[in-house]
């Protein structure tokens, strides 16, 4: 019987993966976005500090767009190994080359500051842009498709390359008035796959083998301006939450 | 003798010989096997009383017998520890499996506890043999040197062994205060010659919320 393997700061992998749930990250002097909370252990000097402190502005200023999500992230910065890891998910490690790339914001653990991070238009993604390094998790080991397809909501870690990402509904449960009843109570059979994701166009789709979310903060709403989606439109009064427009009403 | 079956299995060969175990922890055996509740974790009066005013429980059986013995423990990663005479400190939730052969007793462990959501204690195994430890995803084992000292996130240690000494440290400023804190403002330093075990996921901690 082998004992374990035991790592030490030379032994450890430069960024790369240790085993499928952890990934080692080599700062020389440089520095990384990180998720909150995701740095499991690190050698030599490094420090953690939040996106606000004033000397990152001109970094912040290139690489991170995401006010939303500010609180939730920190740049480490030294010299040293550290290791990232989430809730015993699988990690890994992508390269984007002159690329894009959007993925769910509770699955994005930490990227080069040579990307750019941006919120999609899609609330609760976040988009990726240039070239450089990024780790994400997800619960499995990641799939990569090709669209066209249709995918469960749950199991979309994201998508890279801008394939059209829209709502796709069984079509049965759409129409008439006992279609929205069975959707809304379940009560008739309702098999919980009559929503799905539908990607079109050229690009790669990411999908987890399972269907458990990363937890997921609540980050506030992007501002209230006209034709920012999400922003809250203003809404004609006594709509009932469109309860009528379900039933075809 | 401990060896894994695939990596959430432990599989150990007994002859004649006995194991203490996390209670309850059996899923399968071979041969004859008895099992006895030991209480206060099989060190006697002291441990048991030791081990109720700490609140480091641990429910212990000893497993004696032929053939071999199976544990596992909700699918959680196990890790095999070969002890030669020094000591491993783990916390008793991770503990699955020791030699009977082997001395378990509990230990103050300063502030850290405190972080870590683990209590102000953790069990000690000590003395020649193997153990088995649990964690939550593949755990990766770190040496501590003299030129180099490590960091450990709280929530994300499980154990630790040889000659190590380990400090809290503390990276709370003004900032932490008006919410722009790092995450990562409580840190574990160990220091001296030795293992650190870590696990690839975080316990909710207090410290890591700040």
């Amino acid at each position: 019987m082998n004992g374990p393997v035991v790592f030490d700061p030379m032994t450890l992998p430069a960024d790369d993966n240790v085993n499928a749930y952890t990934f080692c990250v080599e700062l020389k002097g440089s520095q990384w976005f990180l998720q909150k909370g995701k740095m499991i252990a690190y050698y030599g000097q490094i420090n953690f500090d939040g996106i606000g402190h004033g000397r990152f502005e001109r970094l912040v200023r290139a690489s991170f767009h995401s006010p939303l999500h500010a609180s939730d992230w920190v740049v480490a910065e030294g010299s040293g190994k550290m290791l990232l890891a989430d809730r015993a998910f699988d990690v890994n490690s992508y390269d984007l080359d002159d690329g894009n790339l959007t993925i769910r914001s509770g699955n994005l653990l930490a990227y080069q500051p040579s990307l750019a991070l941006k919120q999609s238009i899609v609330p609760g993604f976040l988009t990726l842009i240039g070239t450089g390094k990024f780790v994400a998790a997800s619960n499995g080991p990641v799939v990569f498709m090709e669209p066209p397809l249709r995918v469960d909501p749950q199991a979309l870690v994201g998508w890279a390359d801008c394939p059209s990402p829209c709502h796709h509904y069984d079509h049965g449960y759409m129409t008439g008035l006992m279609g929205g009843l069975r959707a809304l109570t379940g009560i008739g059979g309702a098999s919980g796959e009559e929503h799905q994701f539908e990607f079109v166009g050229a690009g790669t789709v990411l999908l987890q083998s399972s269907e458990a979310l990363m937890g997921e903060l609540s980050t506030g709403a992007v501002p209230q301006q006209p034709g920012v989606p999400g922003g809250g439109t203003p809404r004609a009064p006594g709509q009932l939450g469109d309860l009528q427009r379900r039933f075809g009403m | 003798m401990f060896r894994l079956e695939g990596s959430k299995t432990l599989a150990v060969d007994l002859a004649g010989d006995a194991v203490k175990a996390k209670n309850g922890s059996m899923v399968a055996y071979e041969g004859q096997m008895s099992f006895k509740k030991m209480t206060g974790g099989g060190e006697g009066l002291r441990g048991m009383v030791t081990r109720r005013l700490t609140g480091e429980s641990m429910a212990v059986m000893q497993v004696t017998g032929q053939g071999t013995c199976y544990f596992a423990d909700r699918a959680s990663e196990i890790n095999l520890v070969t002890l030669h005479g020094d000591k491993l400190y783990v916390e008793a939730s991770n503990l699955l499996c020791t030699d009977a052969g082997l001395r378990t007793g509990t230990t103050f462990t300063g502030l850290r506890g405190g972080a870590t959501g683990n209590g102000l204690f953790t069990t000690t195994v000590e003395g020649t043999g193997q153990a088995a430890i649990m964690s939550d995803g593949t755990a990766v084992v770190l040496r501590v040197s003299a030129q180099y000292p490590l960091f450990v996130d709280p929530g994300a240690y499980i154990a630790h062994q040889g000659d190590l000494q380990q400090h809290l440290q503390s990276g709370v400023n003004f900032r932490t205060l008006i919410g722009e804190g790092s995450g990562e403002s409580f840190q574990i330093r160990f220091e001296g010659e030795g293992l650190v075990y870590v696990q690839p996921s975080e316990r909710n901690t207090i410290g890591g919320n700040v």
